[in-house]
């Protein structure tokens, strides 16, 4: 390995190190802009120039590769008098509008320039003047405090895999843009207000709000997918005013997701629940906790004396955490309750079972062969969308089964597109093509491609998990897994989807037959489950539904109980990720008004039962319970014993996939996320030659069993045919009834 | 005079003759009758390296690097493809000599390529026009296509079994595409901006294979080299600085235009061959070899040969062979304003040193010359100069700052006259 020695300090690393990265590893700084770990080197801001010994000129230490004897100084008078040259230069354009900037206290350019800039300007002339740039609801932009190095371009080319930012110009007038009448739409697109070390591109939502400097910062969670981002949650007067990336490479990365970084908006949305409130008369009247946990506790006890435990219906958001899950279950067993919901957007009869990614997240990276079975990957999991990037950069092969063949952020190798019921169809010929029979020319390129590679995993997303034939695709998944030796997966489809199966909040189908009485933690029902016109009809028919939320939405519609719990910043508690990782985090902020952590609220719930066991003062015991020793060892992929029958096929399938922004309460009440064109109003897509069939209609009316939804409609040829592409999870397209079901259209 | 029967004229000879462009006058006078021979007799490609080494060979674009030397950087035994790219993308100022080749003796050029191509074992080839020069890449279009027609180019080239072709590309007239490796990144559909080195194009070049980037002159000058020999092109010159050399004299001349004479010939005698200094008024200054490279006064360069190492001795450069003479009616800092507009304009914005610099560097002397000008601005000049030189991922940061260090160099008098009077010395 090279010895170089950087300011009389020697070390050894291994060759194709750059200077920039040995100097770090000694514990120097070399001020630097364009540089960014992550990142492809563009040795373009010549900040980072250095001595070394022997080269005719300053050397940048971003694209030197350190060789055996190098010389380096980075702070002799020839370095530091290259690295002010290039600071004068970068200011001398750079607009004084600090105390109005938003990057103002946090910015790397503010920074260096106090070590390196002058006291005042050569610089006489007029600066340069840069017209803004509209780049959507998301990132704000000031382009005239633009330094150019490009590392939001770099970004979206090297990560994001979307070319959304470009450099167009020359010289003076290089201006870093979008194309023409475009904005940025990527779900990743808010790391690049991170990356910019100016304030170029700042934090809309953000903006104006608050400085660096009078942030508290505490460490979260994210709750919107099962990936569990790691979050700088940054707090001011009892809000939370902004979210950052909390380094974790096992996790996040250092990036994060626009839903993970702009969803805090919903914490403050007009209807959160701040105060409990019990329907007396018809009429909803807000009460103090004693008044509505008594109440609830007395409904919920005479129903069970009435009609037994299996009265009562216990539904939680896989979101909910551990704490809340477990003693939610506890609840509901105490109260002699079989009927447990904790995977309400899924159709697996064994949804109980704990299953997960089947590998650590950072494997993905690794992966040679990807076959990535019903999912929506990129609005699923946008960050393991980018690990999967990454892998296929690194030249792992990805195939997909889906029934659109949406553009992905990284090359797919092979593609079967076919509507939902034939799937199963699809995977059994994959695995006959595997074992050498003959199949079709799709099926047996993935069977190749399968068959080569070290690293394989077969990965189920969400859309696999809520289809009607959910349990045979993960039958047939896991034969084909066994088959060429690849990692059976799942991409859970809630926070913590993976740790309420473990708690064993999960027992029962409780909106199939109707209950008496219903017990609801933090979730929409007619939203958040498979089949929610059959849910909301269910609450409508119960006597008593206490409903512990965090918002009203429509819970006054069939509530009789309703009890103010914390939202993920003012909670606290743990979430298991798809890797079987506990996180666990601090509340950010105070709840606001009368609202409390639900793992409170169901410990005090527990007491007004006389439970024992109930008696918990810290929200670790309850993990302590929850999670005992071993726990890790209930994570199981094994395929259930199923009938491997057909599907039902129709002529209009709905595939009904849940959109990004609308995977929970919070996030659809984020108003930034909700302006983006991802959260545009539902409308109905499909191929041609359904839209043939179906009259060349602009708009249609169409329903399952219950009421029709009028939709404007949209051609996609990406569509298998005979699919109608709705989205599910909005208040539009509730009536339609059961996810992945068969549709009619009005004439 | 031909390829036949050489004299000192490499690449203009076809000019002696009508349609000097066309396939018959260059085969008539021994066009192609060196890559005949090399095809025949399966010449190693070590003999042709060891050939134009000893030719002296220097690159005729401007940086006069050793040809023979480069073309042995390429890597011999690489398994995958690799090219030859010739850099016609000719933009200084002053620079006008690759266009008259591709313009008068365009299957020289191709024959050069060819040779180059099969020395280097390159899959195909593509020439880099500049996009100003649109004619000369239709012209080299259709000869290209009268060489494919005669068997000189494509598949089993004149039987011999061995596969390459030729391709042009325009640029937009982007000055930056000059570099090779913005150049190369402007084939590959990309923005033209010059990538940071190493790796050189030798071994990541053109889609990331190996690559070879030559000047048109100095490719064009390979058929004369292989059919005469390196010690004949070295003949004509000097050592180390071997053959013939086109001049391009521009600016206050009386017969303004391209001259080929032996690499040597006194700058005095190149400039009587231009008829001298327009209406015989005296020789104020000369830039020896285009934009980019240091003025010299007039009387400095009287005492020079035309060689890479007689100017650089004097403290310029040879560059392309782009002659500017000013007489005593030029003002030093109306020319050097010009200059530094051109370099601010096609500055190509990549990096910080050069994007900031040449502009304000531009805006300094746009002052001084319209009599705004204050006593610092000098040292001031020197000093962003200073900042950006050296400092950039290319050399047109150094190419941008020649010219005023070189002009505060040996005409500081007539800035300082400017800021102080607020009007020009000259014939005031």
């Amino acid at each position: 390995m090279p010895l170089v020695t950087i300011d009389n300090k020697e070390i050894e690393v291994p060759a194709g190190t750059s200077v920039i990265e040995a100097a770090q590893q000694l514990g120097i700084y070399i001020p630097h802009f364009c540089y960014h770990k992550k990142l492809s080197i563009a040795a373009s801001c010549r900040m980072c120039l250095v001595e070394v010994e022997k080269a005719p000129k300053p050397l940048p230490a971003c694209a030197t590769p350190v060789a055996d004897g190098m010389k380096v100084k980075t702070r002799s008078q020839y370095a530091i008098d290259a690295q002010k040259g290039v600071m004068e230069f970068l200011l001398i354009n750079h607009p004084l509008d600090c105390p109005i900037c938003d990057q103002g206290g946090e910015c790397q350019l503010q920074d260096i320039a106090v070590g390196y800039g002058g006291v005042e300007s050569r610089y006489a002339e007029a600066k340069r003047v840069v017209s803004e740039k509209d780049l959507g609801p998301l990132v704000a932009t000031d382009m005239t405090r633009c330094i150019h190095c490009s590392r939001c371009v770099r970004f979206g080319q090297e990560i994001a895999g979307q070319m959304e930012l470009g450099m167009p110009g020359r010289g003076e007038h290089v201006e870093v843009m979008p194309f023409l009448e475009s904005q940025v739409n990527n779900e990743l697109s808010g790391n690049i207000i991170d990356l910019c070390p100016v304030g170029a591109l700042t934090s809309k939502p953000f903006r104006y709000h608050a400085r660096g400097w009078e942030l508290s910062r505490r460490l979260g969670v994210s709750p919107h997918d099962s990936l569990g981002s790691n979050l700088t949650v940054q707090v001011k007067d009892g809000r939370v005013q902004r979210v950052l990336p909390a380094d974790n490479e096992a996790v996040n990365e250092g990036w994060l997701s626009d839903r993970d970084r702009f969803a805090y908006q919903g914490l403050y949305a007009d209807d959160r629940l701040t105060v409990p409130m019990i329907k007396d008369n018809g009429r909803w009247i807000e009460v103090d906790w004693a008044t509505a946990l008594a109440q609830a506790a007395g409904a919920l006890r005479v129903l069970k004396e009435t009609h037994g435990g299996d009265a009562l219906g216990f539904v939680a958001s896989p979101a909910a955490t551990v704490e809340e899950l477990h003693l939610l279950q506890k609840l509901a067993r105490s109260l002699g309750s079989s009927q447990i919901e904790s995977h309400p957007l899924e159709r697996s009869a064994g949804r109980g079972q704990a299953r997960w990614l089947g590998m650590p997240v950072a494997k993905v990276n690794t992966l040679d062969r990807i076959l990535l079975v019903g999912s929506t990957l990129r609005s699923e999991q946008p960050l393991l969308a980018a690990r999967v990037r990454a892998a296929v950069k690194a030249s792992a092969e990805l195939s997909i089964l889906h029934a659109a063949n949406d553009t992905q952020n990284c090359a797919v190798a092979n593609a079967v597109i076919a509507a939902p019921s034939q799937w199963l169809a699809a995977l059994t010929e994959i695995e006959q093509a595997l074992k050498g029979a003959s199949a079709s020319a799709e099926a047996q390129a993935i069977a190749a491609s399968l068959k080569s590679g070290a690293n394989k995993a077969v990965v189920l997303g969400a859309v696999a998990q809520i289809h009607p034939q959910a349990d045979a695709l993960h039958t047939k998944a896991a034969a084909i897994a066994a088959a060429c030796g690849a990692t059976l997966g799942f991409l859970p489809v809630g926070a913590n989807s993976v740790g309420a199966a473990v708690v064993k909040a999960q027992s029962g189908d409780v909106f199939a037959a109707p209950r008496k009485g219903y017990v609801l933690l933090g979730l929409e029902p007619e939203l958040d489950c498979v089949d929610g016109a059959a849910a909301m009809q269910a609450l409508a028919t119960a006597e008593c539904v206490v409903g512990l939320t965090a918002y009203k939405g429509r819970a006054p519609e069939y509530a009789t109980v309703l009890l103010p719990i914390a939202p993920w910043a003012e909670n606290e508690g743990g979430l298991v990720n798809m890797e079987g990782r506990l996180q666990t985090f601090n509340a950010a902020t105070r709840c606001q008004g009368e609202a409390r952590p639900a793992w409170k609220v169901l410990r005090v719930l527990g007491n007004q039962f006389g439970l024992e066991g109930c008696d918990f003062d810290t929200v670790a015991a309850v993990r302590a319970e929850a999670l005992p020793d071993g726990w890790l060892e209930g994570l199981n992929n094994a395929a259930p014993a199923v009938d491997l029958g057909a599907a039902v096929a129709g002529a209009i399938e709905w595939l009904a996939e849940t959109p990004i922004y609308a995977v929970d309460a919070v996030t659809r009440r984020a108003s930034a996320l909700q302006a983006t064109a991802m959260a545009a109003a539902p409308v109905a897509t499909a191929n041609a030659s359904l839209l043939a069939r179906l009259g060349g209609k602009t708009t249609l009316r169409v329903r399952q069993a219950g009421l029709a939804v009028e939709l404007a409609v949209r051609q996609d040829d990406r569509l298998a045919d005979g699919v109608l592409r709705i989205a599910a999870g909005h208040p539009h397209t509730v009536s339609l009834g059961a996810r992945m079901g068969v549709l009619e259209v009005e004439a | 005079m031909s390829l036949n029967a050489p004299n000192h004229k490499v690449c203009t000879w076809t000019q002696d003759y009508d349609h000097p462009a066309a396939l018959a006058t260059y085969t008539a006078h021994g066009g192609y009758a060196a890559l005949k021979k090399i095809l025949t007799e399966k010449t190693p490609a070590d003999a042709i390296i060891a050939e134009v080494k000893l030719s002296a060979l220097r690159g005729r674009g401007g940086a006069g690097f050793p040809t023979g030397l480069k073309w042995s950087f390429m890597p011999r035994n690489y398994d995958g493809d690799k090219y030859i790219v010739c850099n016609s993308d000719e933009g200084e100022p002053g620079t006008f000599k690759d266009r008259d080749i591709l313009r008068f003796n365009p299957h020289q050029l191709i024959e050069g390529m060819l040779i180059a191509g099969y020395t280097l074992g390159a899959r195909a080839g593509y020439n880099y026009i500049h996009g100003e020069i649109f004619e000369q890449y239709r012209s080299w279009e259709a000869a290209l296509d009268e060489a494919r027609a005669a068997g000189f180019l494509g598949n089993n080239i004149l039987g011999s079994g061995w596969n390459f072709d030729l391709h042009a590309h325009h640029g937009y007239g982007a000055y930056v595409c000059g570099e090779e490796t913005a150049l190369l990144e402007s084939i590959e559909g990309k923005k033209g901006q010059p990538r940071f080195k190493p790796p050189f194009p030798a071994s990541y070049g053109l889609y990331g294979k190996p690559t070879t980037i030559n000047n048109t002159e100095t490719l064009a000058s390979i058929p004369w080299i292989m059919r005469h020999g390196g010690q004949a092109f070295l003949d004509l010159g000097k050592p180390n600085n071997g053959g013939s050399k086109i001049f391009s004299l521009s600016g206050h001349v009386e017969r303004p235009g391209n001259y080929e004479v032996r690499m040597g010939t006194p700058f005095s005698e190149l400039l009587e061959m231009a008829g001298g200094v327009k209406g015989g008024r005296e020789l104020k200054a000369v830039i020896p070899g285009g934009s980019s490279v240091p003025v010299l006064p007039g009387a400095t360069m009287m005492e020079l040969t035309m060689d890479y190492d007689s100017i650089a001795k004097a403290g310029s450069y040879l560059g392309a062979g782009s002659v500017i003479v000013m007489d005593d009616t030029v003002c030093m800092v109306k020319a050097l304003e010009r200059l530094a507009y051109f370099y601010f304009e096609e500055s190509c914005g990549q990096c910080t040193p050069c994007r900031e610099g040449t502009g304000w560097m531009y805006r300094v002397i746009h002052r001084i010359e319209h009599g705004q000008g204050r006593p610092e601005d000098l040292d001031l000049l020197m000093s962003v100069g200073t900042n950006i030189s050296g400092r950039t991922i290319c050399a047109l940061g150094d190419a941008a700052v020649g010219p005023v260090h070189s002009f505060l160099k040996h005409f500081r008098n007539e800035f300082e006259y400017h800021i102080e009077h607020k009007r020009c010395m000259v014939g005031a």
